[in-house]
């Protein structure tokens, strides 16, 4: 959400839909057995979706059970987690570095589910880091963040990451223009100066693993959101673009003076084939490249440089660019992949754009004019009908299946469903309260699953007991099942649940791991068997090979450390059964615990800074002597001459 | 029974069949303790080294930070287990201990006396077997 003046009506409104909706909607369904027989999942029985939400502030994503909103898992993908040492062992910390350095933060917007035939298959989910742009993918079989990739001369990286029909790509757009390359220029010289980078990152269709392929140097607008086309507009993709004015301050203002933003439509195919008749031009661009290795347990962080730009101006063909009312956040594909529904955030229609008309408004050039060589399509020949009076402030369109879409209304607080080819509105329902994105499972897809569609809010005032000045965000699940939407659940969220997709667990949950084996373990300080763990000493860097199983480490006595050495306590889980983690924790840690997973290696750092005996213990409930599970670790003064000496296995 | 462990009865009653008997022995049918789990019956002949050579390793790997041979440790002394249990138990407790020590009575016992819980460590079948086979080769 972009400027205060939106969030001072939202609040009127707010306030207002409150007073309406208050007394009658919620005595009405505090009385429903019916709903809650509807999100009702027995203990002991699984949900039938899993539910990828952002965290957005967090930086994180967090896994839902839907219906039933029950919260299964944080996954730590751009913030460091305490919780189980993400960013703080020696292993993870490589997968948050970037070119500006470490940083253990980023707000995290869309999760995008990796797609075959236009269909969620269940491999990964990717999400976006707006702040230090970059994107991180997540692999579904054991829900660990396993690649983070920074995307150079892109700032706020928020049309990111969604993805083509077959994952071939996922895209980035940048929020804010800057300048490419950035420099040190007065920022009164936007319109001549700054550029828009649209990002294609190629995803390997086997292993996932991702690839800055080239660039596309756009004009200098802010590049809000985007997706893919499928069937005939598979090779598409489309973004929609605000401050066409190209404003450099208060654009809350001035980037709403224009009539018309833009939806750029981009023909990836054709720019793949640009790029191997050698139109791109090598730039320069630092990025990272960081990767999970399950192998080792390990991440590897990779300094990149450089990127294949592609302009517009030199590819006829590449992008084209559709008029569209008022700052348009969503643009959204059916599942057919004919219409493009576009929310202008600021308009009072929702504009629904034809893939064939486009195609042959292209092929008769019905331009009215273009912007640096991008030719600007006329309106009314794209056009394939208008969704009149939806609301206030249409934020983002998904799909049924059943020849519906649902728009999400931020400033009114509502879902607005509407009809495909007729464009009537057939549907309304409020939301509690400043609905920003709204999801439908597979419903960005070409085979939506449907049933619910679920809204993810900004705020909650007075729907919970209250808890100081800062209040949950939520979601609220509705039945779509009916001609009527009806409100099931509500629910709060971990962060901000920016955006979220579900998919059927029946792709996800047979895949899921249970263990790492420990036979496959790499990792260069792993201690795989009791009988050879060791204390070993190099200058002033000691290294503990340690065990752990139900209920002991070894070793569990230790000595010979002084003040001022470095210790990495290198720790193998030598478990190999499903959900049984150790933790590790040693008194005076400056990072965290580890949380080691059944047949993984990793490592914290502990520097001692006094003399004294500390004791380290298991900070996972692991058994009935779990609190037995401890040890003793003496630090000398530095001078001693106090040997290394350990207990060990037999 | 699934399809696999069909196959390896029918394999199993095809050896028993064709070495008519000779020096090998099954182990008796009636007032065995079998424990529960996966493992109905197992044939058990002569010590097969190989077998022995593998389990071995695997015992290195999956069992000695909780086993000792002939002490005490997180969990019982193995010397003398295949005196005291029948092959059945034993593999069951090797591939199933989470529902032997909640329903079979004798390792309830010794989960009343340990308290840790003995470690699933995902074996395989054939790798329980060689297990046993080890476990068997102690005793001689
Ligand atoms: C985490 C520690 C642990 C690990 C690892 C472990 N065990 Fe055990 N085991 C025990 C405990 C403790 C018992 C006693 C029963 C109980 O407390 O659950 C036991 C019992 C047994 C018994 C029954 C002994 C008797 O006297 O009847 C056998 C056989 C056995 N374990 C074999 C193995 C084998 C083979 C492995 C390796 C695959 C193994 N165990 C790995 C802890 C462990
Ligand atoms: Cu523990």
């Amino acid at each position: 959400m972009k400027t205060k003046n939106y969030f001072i009506s939202a609040i009127i409104i707010i306030a207002l839909s409150a007073y309406f909706y208050s007394c009658s909607s919620k005595s009405d369904l505090s009385k429903d057995t019916d709903a809650a027989s509807k999100v009702y999942v027995a203990p002991g029985s699984h949900d039938e979706f899993y539910g990828l939400f952002s965290g957005g502030f967090s930086g994180q994503m967090t896994v839902y059970g839907l219906p039933s909103g029950r919260l299964l898992k944080v996954i730590p993908v751009f913030s460091q987690q305490a919780e189980n040492g993400w960013g703080y062992t020696e292993e993870t910390k490589p997968m948050l570095e970037t070119s500006y350095g470490f940083i253990p933060w980023d707000d995290a917007h869309h999760p995008q589910l990796s797609m075959t035939n236009s269909n969620p298959d269940g491999r990964w989910v990717f999400i976006n880091g707006n702040n230090t742009p970059r994107i991180a993918r997540i692999d579904l079989s054991s829900f660990r963040t396993t690649e983070i990739i920074e995307i150079p001369n892109s700032s706020g990286n928020h049309s990111s990451p969604f993805c083509t029909e077959n994952t071939e790509y996922v895209v980035a757009g940048t929020r804010f223009s800057v300048p490419t390359p950035n420099k040190d220029v007065p920022i009164s010289t936007y319109k001549e100066n700054f550029k828009g980078n649209l990002s294609f990152i190629k995803v390997d269709k086997d292993n996932g693993r991702m690839n800055l392929e080239f660039q596309i140097r756009m004009p200098g607008f802010n590049y809000d959101l985007s997706r893919a086309g499928k069937a005939a507009s598979k090779d598409w993709v489309f973004f929609s673009c605000y401050n066409s004015e190209q404003a450099n301050t208060l654009l809350e203002v001035n980037a709403s003076q224009n009539d018309k933003d833009f939806i750029a439509a981009i023909n990836w195919r054709l720019a793949e084939k640009y790029l191997k008749e050698g139109k791109a031009k090598d730039e320069p661009g630092k990025y990272r490249h960081n990767v999970w290795n399950d192998d080792v347990h390990s991440a590897t962080s990779t300094e990149k440089n450089g990127v294949k730009v592609l302009y517009p101006q030199d590819c006829p063909g590449l992008v084209y660019l559709i008029p569209t009312p008022k700052s348009p956040h969503g643009c959204d594909v059916d599942p057919s992949g004919e219409y493009i529904a576009a929310s202008g955030k600021l308009a009072a229609l929702i504009p629904v754009f034809s893939f064939s008309k486009m195609q042959k408004a292209v092929q008769e050039k019905k331009f009215d004019s273009d912007v640096e060589g991008i030719p600007i399509l006329n309106y009314e020949a794209v056009l394939a009908g208008e969704v009149q009076n939806p609301g206030l402030g249409p934020l983002h369109t998904e799909f049924d299946g059943n020849g519906y879409g649902y728009t999400s209304m931020f400033l009114s607080s509502e879902i607005v469903k509407w009809k495909i080819g007729t464009w009537e509105v057939v549907d309304r329902i409020p939301t509690y309260y400043s609905i920003g994105h709204l999801m439908i499972p597979g419903g960005d897809a070409a085979k939506p699953w449907g049933k619910y569609v679920v809204a993810l809010n900004k705020i909650t005032k007075d729907r919970y007991l209250p808890t100081g000045p800062e209040l949950t965000h939520s979601a609220q699940l509705y039945d779509i099942s009916g001609d009527k939407m009806k409100l099931l659940l509500d629910f709060p969220t971990n962060g901000e649940p920016h955006y979220a997709q579900a998919i059927h667990a029946d792709l996800v949950k047979p895949n899921s791991k249970k263990i790492y084996k420990l036979e496959n373990n790499k990792h260069p300080h792993a201690t795989l068997n009791e009988k050879d763990v060791k204390v070993v000493r190099e200058g002033n860097i000691v290294r503990v090979y340690m065990t752990t199983i139900r209920s002991h480490f070894m070793p569990d006595m230790i000595e010979g450390i002084k003040v001022g050495d470095i210790v990495y306590w290198h720790i193998t889980n030598l478990e190999q059964d499903w959900d049984i983690p150790h933790g590790f924790a040693v008194m005076g840690a400056q990072n965290s615990e580890a949380l080691i997973m059944p047949g993984e290696t990793q490592t914290i750092v502990w520097k001692p800074e006094r003399v004294g005996i500390f004791p380290f213990y298991c900070s996972d409930f692991c058994s009935a002597l779990h609190q037995e599970m401890q040890g003793y670790i003496r630090v000398s003064a530095a001078d001693s001459k106090t040997e290394i000496t350990f207990n060990k296995g037999q | 029974m699934n399809k696999h462990s069909i196959l390896i009865l029918l394999v199993l009653v095809l050896l028993i069949q064709s070495c008519g008997g000779g020096d090998e022995k099954t182990t008796p049918q009636e007032n065995v303790d079998k424990g529960v789990g996966p493992i109905k019956t197992v044939f058990v002949g002569n010590i097969d080294a190989s077998m022995v050579a593998n389990g071995s390793k695997i015992f290195q790997a999956k069992c000695t930070a909780c086993h000792k041979v002939d002490e005490k440790y997180i969990g019982p002394k193995l010397r003398g287990v295949t005196q005291r249990r029948s092959p059945e138990w034993i593999m069951n407790m090797i591939m199933n201990p989470e529902q032997m020590i909640k329903e079979n009575e004798a390792a309830k016992k010794l989960f009343a006396e340990f308290m840790t819980p003995m470690a699933n460590q995902n074996i395989p079948q054939d790798e329980a077997r060689a297990l046993l086979e080890y476990l068997r080769s102690l005793e001689n």
